[in-house]
């Protein structure tokens, strides 16, 4: 595959997807540190997420995942370091623009509109595609009524990728956690953002939801750059193409997958003192200590 | 039967074949009936329509109002100072207007500002609004008459009006079923606008403001913006409820828009259940009847005026316990709930056969009936 791939908008081969230095990535954090009093969460920490890759941010709990992830979407301002979305500098940015940045993030606790369906949950995400007013909506004009009818066709394709169509006309309260899930997803992909940015997408799932997330990941890759915070080791050695692994506020490695792995630091950040600590999250396959596949 | 299914679905279609038969059977029902009740009906046209309005802002957007009546008093007085003189007096259209547009200028003021408020500060908010506003009626007593208030010379039927239903009914409508069918067309048509905002783009952005204002934001939803315009249209079509009612009571004056009118108000789509307009206009009827009813049965049962006339509010606080007791989402959000959870079952029923429904991980039933099988059982499963 020719390596100029890596930045048009074709299909990407997911294994060649190594980013380059030089091209402008999908977002980049230049040394950027947040304090919260005394404590400094995140120290001039910084990464890039390529275009088209699946770029992952790992590390033990209270290393920063969470802070850092809410700087890259504007929810928190750092004390200093830039956020630069395609070569351009994100200051100031207020939660209803990231949209328009195409960019878009799920939230760790959901955040469906609990009285409204399905359906209008992910036509919610869609609305950045809608163009009718408040005058061609009162008035039902032609014009609205296609756009709306637009939207409702964006937003039952989006709905039937992730296979939860039939559940278009009922309320996520009475959805399993399963299933709201992939209506939060849902809601994020429909609004076609060039960026998505995933806050622990597996959390509360079973072994075999995982499975059908992981495969669900690595084939957005065509379509949008993807960062994603998470502390299930096996899914993010699974579906990134790139890791940047924090420890207490600090970027402490930063490579592929298996180069991450074999990280010393990162051997010692995660083995520490509590070997049993990580068997539990992963199991013996994707144990950093012994290499897959061997 | 087909192509009318698929017709039906479009909201355009649907909301208007409602309005035109709504229209069609408040003529019928407004031109068969005495003036009294006529006089009735008005009242419930413009209760209906401030609750209407309440409703969009505080069923649909989530934001607390108990100073409604307030705008209804800046349309009261706005139509009163227009009609003073008959003689100098606009047409009755452009009256309306004016009132509607002057209290949406005053709700875009005070939506501005309720924009960052929450909950009970909400609440406060608007509630020294309801206070205020009447203060502010009997304070410039030269222009808005103090506390007596100033009197509407209600405008007389248009000949092209009393033609119109002559021609279609064959006889005079009386200046009480006038005011009636304007009443009631102004009900329709403004539920006509309001239930195509509430369907559309519109309202989908206030709702999910409502739900959960984070996510919203993330959508791209502006929520400062969301909160405003629901705000203002929400006092505009209180300030035109506010004109009718001025028109119908001859009469703008401070004691008509006390508190207890915001409260009625908040009251009538609590009952009504909130977020949809039917149950606005539900909770009108049962707040104008039963006050009505109450009274003529005590009445009748030997008590005297005063006695009769207090046993309204014990009548209204006894349907509020009953119906937040009995049915917590109001009388219409009751009904749409049960059709909900109906549908739900009957979709669960479809998705997951009943024979795999206790191991299916979808299910929530599902973990629970795992834990509660023998240990010997899940032994065995493993091979």
């Amino acid at each position: 595959m020719p390596a100029s791939d890596q930045v048009a908008h074709a299909t990407p081969d997911p294994t060649s997807a190594t980013p380059s230095a030089t091209a402008t990535p999908a977002l980049e954090l230049r040394d950027v540190t947040v304090r919260f009093g005394g404590v400094t969460a995140l120290s001039a920490a910084g990464l890039r997420v390529a275009e088209h890759t699946v770029h992952g941010v790992i590390g033990p709990n209270g290393a920063g995942k969470t802070t850092l992830f809410n700087v890259a979407c504007g929810f928190l301002r750092p004390d200093e370091g830039q956020v630069v979305r395609r070569g351009e500098t994100l200051a100031r940015l207020r939660p209803h623009r990231l949209a328009s940045y195409g960019m878009s993030r799920t939230l760790q606790g959901l955040g469906l509109f609990d009285r409204l369906s399905v359906l209008d949950n992910v036509m919610v995400g869609a609305d950045r595609h809608g163009r009718s007013g408040f005058l061609g909506t009162m008035l039902a004009l032609p014009g609205a009524t296609r756009d709306e009818d637009r939207l409702r066709e964006r937003a039952m394709e989006a709905l039937e990728r992730l296979r939860i169509a039939e559940h278009a006309r009922r309320y996520p309260p009475s959805l399993p956690y399963a299933l709201r899930k992939r209506v939060a997803l849902a809601r994020a992909l429909v609004a076609e953002p060039t960026l998505l940015l995933l806050d622990e997408p597996a959390s509360g799932l079973s072994s075999e939801e995982m499975d059908e997330l992981a495969a669900l990941i690595g084939g957005l890759s065509g379509e949008m750059a993807v960062m994603l915070v998470e502390h299930h080791m096996d899914l993010v050695m699974k579906v990134c193409d790139r890791i940047t692994v924090l420890d207490f506020g600090k970027v402490i490695a930063d490579g592929s997958p298996a180069e991450v792995q074999q990280d010393p630091a990162v051997v010692a950040a995660y083995l520490g003192d509590d070997v049993a600590d990580l068997d539990a999250d992963t199991g013996p396959a994707t144990d950093p200590a012994t290499p897959t596949e061997a | 039967m087909q192509m009318l299914s698929r017709a039906w679905r479009h909201t355009l279609v649907r909301h208007a074949t409602l309005a035109v038969l709504g229209l069609l059977v408040a003529v019928v029902v407004l031109m068969s009936v005495d003036d009294f009740r006529n006089r009735q009906l008005t009242e419930l046209a413009y209760m209906a329509l401030a609750a209407g309005g309440l409703t969009l802002l505080t069923g649909i957007n989530g934001q607390i109002s108990l100073g409604h009546g307030a705008f209804m008093a800046i349309g009261a007085y706005t139509t009163a100072l227009l009609l003073q003189d008959p003689e100098t007096a606009l047409p009755l259209p452009l009256v309306l207007l004016a009132s509607l547009l002057v209290a949406l200028v005053v709700g875009v003021l005070v939506g501005v500002a309720a924009a960052r408020l929450h909950g009970p500060y909400l609440a406060g908010a608007t509630l020294t609004l309801a206070i205020a506003v009447p203060g502010i009626a009997r304070y410039f007593s030269t222009t808005l008459g103090g506390e007596q208030g100033l009197r509407v010379t209600s405008p007389e039927p248009p000949a092209w009006f009393l033609d119109a239903l002559f021609f279609l009914t064959g006889t005079e409508p009386s200046n009480s079923q006038y005011y009636a069918i304007l009443g009631w067309t102004l009900l329709v048509v403004v539920f006509f606008l309001l239930a195509n905002l509430i369907r559309g783009r519109v309202g989908r952005r206030w709702a999910a403001v409502r739900d959960d204002e984070v996510a919203a934001e993330l959508a791209g939803i502006n929520l400062a913006r969301a909160r405003v315009s629901a705000f203002t249209v929400s006092a505009a079509v209180a300030g035109l409820a506010g004109a009718l009612m001025a028109i119908q009571i001859r009469l703008a004056a401070p004691t008509a828009f006390e508190l207890t009118l915001s409260l009625t108000l908040l009251t009538a789509i609590v009952l009504g259940g909130l977020g949809t307009l039917s149950g606005a206009i539900i909770g009108s009827v049962v707040l104008v009847y039963t006050a009505r009813i109450a009274t003529d049965v005590g009445t009748a049962q030997g008590l005297d005026s005063i006695a009769a006339a207090e046993l309204a509010p014990l009548v209204y606080g006894t349907v509020m316990i009953l119906v937040i007791l009995l049915a917590p989402a109001g009388l219409v959000g009751s009904l749409l709930r049960w059709r909900a959870a109906r549908a739900a079952r009957g979709a669960d029923r479809r998705t997951t056969p009943p024979a795999a429904r206790p191991t299916d991980p979808h299910h929530p039933d599902g973990p629970a009936d795992q834990q509660r099988r023998p240990v010997a059982t899940t032994k065995g499963d493993q091979p």
